[in-house]
């Protein structure tokens, strides 16, 4: 390797002068700034696709774009904010909606979750069946995820309703209805998702030392004892990591409720999350401006949640 | 020195390889009238048929014909990304005129294609229908061919008429009476099925709105849907499906539901585009094949008026370099003989003469060729508001429609929605 290199380095002073070889001044330039050199890739590509992205996405919230992004739209400033922020009509039952979903479909998740990691957790027989009939729903696109469920709960021609006419029960509305459309989506998300909690909690569980486990069976803890303040505090650093993932998740669903109730999240905007909602102001309104204002306000909500998450587990420390 | 290596190799391999990626991206584009032209097309039936004819179209020109084909949600959602950015990527595009036209031509998407159409005494653009032709027109200018017209007519089964002992409506207040008799008689059937979806339904309710003598807009450029007829045709077309229409009915409705529970044999009438007819015909998706009948739109107060529109078009990608071979596909097409073909198969086209052949009707139901004749006469040539923001606008006339299926005053519900839409048209003014 060394004498190959001394090798070049002969050849191409050879080739270019007594002095210092262009190669050679590169390559002790490259030495020397080699921390951004190795990170300018991730930079640009930062840059490319993150950045400049959300740096277009503000200054088109502070226009008014509509119709077309290359028709002439004036700066209007912080009109598009304010009005969304008076918006009750949308967005903030969109805001409503969206936490709804992301909380409730997280709790029961992580519960759930919890639960059948636990079961999991000690060998039994058929074990690796199990496994596998419970990553199923995990492997499945979203989008057929939704469409599969919509035809499922299909009020007249789905199975749900004729599974519950078979055992003598009325027919449910599930999706169908603006009450209960959100909450099946809920659960929709909880049977696609929770095996990826599974997943990651059964991960954390089986690195865990058996240790602190036996010494508390020994002192006489009950099985709920040992759960509660052996296991689960060892396994926080796990939970963390599991919230955090699903629930950014669970912020961004957009697949299965678009595929399910289509624009605007059904007739009556039921399950028109923000996400829904920004999608159909930017590609059925054509209005830019609005929608970005609306994509910005988002970031904002999601940023202050991860820094409330992140901040409090500091603080625990 | 052994890290020096290691840092000048990773250094070199960075650099080809960005380099690379940049040769990558910088290559396609550029080329003069490419010998390729690449159309892009919504999944429907007549792009199932013609599909199968563009070995024919390569031959006889010797061009390339590269296909995209999706759904009509994506189709609308590409067009919005690819032509704001400029591409150049598409030549040819299916798009609709009523849905898209004024907005795309406003936006200055769609080649201006009046001389071209002029051009060709043979492929004859004065055999189109005048109510298509006005639909693909912007400001003057044609931006697109019609491609499938449709209206909307009565799906019926005979057998249930005829166990009731009912003559086919010919009045929304016997189809109404009708549907009513027979919801009664069989329990397990629907009277009635239509779209439910707020915007789905728009379409479809426009042709009630226009029975009822109402309109979406006047003729001052202001809301219409607020006017006592208006009113009626909301509660009208509410109540067909909330006290004759399925079990558990749903708001999110759209043809490929109601035809669903109509195919299946759930439903005794029917009110959908002529264009879908197959769907209820073919043996192979419907139980109700042998017994459906059509008949045209039954009349309201002001009479029957249907719509009657091209719900699709060709239109040129104004940004295409090759505009030239891109015209040449429409040209084919939508010459008399692909068009009678096409509507042979079953997809309703927008040439009067393939209309006047005998021919071009002849795979038609004798029923529903009379109903089509009929409402060719005297159909609406829009069905929605005709607006740059077409999808925000059926979203608000169409909210009373959702609320009369509910239940909700179907009256209070068009008075709501009216200071929205006047809000709406002041606001695109």
């Amino acid at each position: 390797m060394t004498a190959r290199s001394t090798d070049t380095t002969q050849r191409g002073s050879a080739g270019k002068g007594p002095k210092k070889t262009g190669w050679q001044a590169y390559s002790d330039w490259a030495n020397d700034h080699r921390k951004w050199l190795f990170a300018a890739p991730a930079m640009v590509f930062v840059g490319i696709l993150i950045v400049f992205p959300l740096a277009w996405t503000l200054y088109l919230s502070l226009t008014d774009a509509s119709g077309s992004v290359r028709a002439e739209s004036d700066f209007i400033g912080l009109e598009n904010y304010t009005e969304v922020l008076t918006d009750t009509q949308r967005f903030w039952p969109a805001v409503g909606r969206t936490f709804y979903f992301t909380i409730g479909a997280l709790a029961i998740q992580m519960v759930l979750g919890m639960c059948i990691a636990l079961l999991l957790w000690r060998p039994f027989k058929g074990e690796k069946f199990v496994r596998v009939v419970i990553l199923l729903p995990l492997v499945a696109t979203p989008v057929a995820v939704g469409m599969m469920w919509r035809l499922i709960l299909d009020p007249n021609i789905g199975f749900a309703n004729q599974l519950l006419g078979f055992f003598g029960l009325p027919g449910q509305p599930w999706l169908s209805s603006p009450e209960t459309a959100l909450t099946t989506l809920l659960f929709v998300d909880v049977w696609q998702w929770t095996p990826m909690v599974v997943l990651i909690l059964l991960a954390g569980l089986t690195s865990l030392s058996d240790e602190p486990d036996e010494a508390a069976r020994i002192d006489g803890a009950t099985a709920w004892q040992r759960f509660w303040y052996v296991t689960l505090p060892l396994m926080m650093p796990t939970v963390i990591v599991a919230v955090l993932l699903r629930g950014i998740d669970a912020l961004k669903t957009f697949d299965i409720l678009y595929a399910t109730k289509g624009k605007g999240g059904g007739s009556f905007n039921e399950v028109e999350t923000l996400n829904i909602y920004a999608y159909g102001l930017s590609f059925d309104y054509m209005d830019y401006g609005v929608a970005s204002a609306v994509l910005i306000l988002f970031f904002m909500i999601i940023v202050a949640c991860m820094w409330l998450v992140t901040f409090r587990r500091k603080g625990n420390k | 020195m052994k890290r020096h290596n290691v840092m000048r190799a990773t250094a070199v391999a960075a650099l080809l390889s960005l380099g690379l990626t940049a040769c990558g991206s910088g290559g396609g584009g550029s080329e003069e009238a490419s010998s390729t032209v690449r159309v892009t097309l919504a999944n429907h039936v007549w792009t199932d048929i013609i599909k199968e004819a563009i070995p024919e179209f390569e031959e006889e020109t010797g061009l390339t014909v590269q296909l995209t084909q999706l759904g009509e949600d994506q189709l609308s959602d590409q067009y919005n990304v690819k032509l704001n950015a400029g591409t150049d990527e598409i030549d040819v595009m299916m798009y609709r005129p009523l849905q898209e036209g004024k907005l795309f031509a406003q936006n200055g998407y769609l080649a201006d294609l009046s001389e071209r159409v002029e051009g060709n005494a043979e492929w004859d653009w004065s055999d189109f229908q005048s109510g298509p032709v006005e639909a693909t027109t912007f400001e003057d200018k044609v931006v697109g061919v019609p491609l499938i017209t449709e209206r909307e007519v009565l799906y019926y089964r005979k057998d249930l008429l005829e166990k009731a002992g009912l003559e086919v409506p010919k009045t929304l207040e016997e189809l109404e009476a009708a549907a009513k008799q027979i919801k009664e008689e069989n329990p397990e059937t629907a009277g009635f099925v239509a779209r439910t979806g707020r915007s789905a339904a728009v379409t479809q309710f426009s042709s009630y709105l226009y029975s009822f003598g109402g309109d979406f807009i006047d003729d001052s450029g202001k809301s219409a849907i607020g006017t006592p007829e208006a009113k009626e045709a909301y509660d009208y077309y509410g109540r067909m499906i909330r006290e004759y229409g399925p079990e558990n009915v749903s708001t999110d409705m759209s043809w490929p539901e109601a035809m669903a529970i109509f195919t299946q044999g759930g439903a005794a009438f029917y009110t959908e585009a002529d264009s879908l007819y197959k769907n209820a015909t073919d043996p192979a998706d419907s139980k109700v094949a042998e017994t459906v009948g059509f008949a045209p739109m039954p009349e309201g107060p002001a009479g029957s008026k249907p719509y009657n529109v091209p719900s699709w078009g060709l239109a040129i990608n104004e940004a295409s370099a090759n505009q030239d071979n891109a015209w040449k596909f429409i040209e084919w097409a939508t010459s008399k003989e692909k068009t009678l073909e096409v509507q042979k198969a079953g997809v309703p086209g927008p040439r009067s003469s393939v209309w006047e052949d005998p021919e071009g009707i002849s795979t038609y139901p004798k029923d529903l060729a009379e109903a089509i004749a009929v409402s060719a006469e005297n159909g609406v040539g829009y069905d929605r508001p005709l607006v740059v923001s077409v999808a925000e606008a059926r979203e608000i006339v169409g909210d009373p429609i959702v609320a009369a299926i509910t239940g909700e005053d179907a009256a209070k519900a068009a008075e709501t929605a009216n200071t929205s839409f006047e809000a709406f048209l002041e606001d695109e003014k």
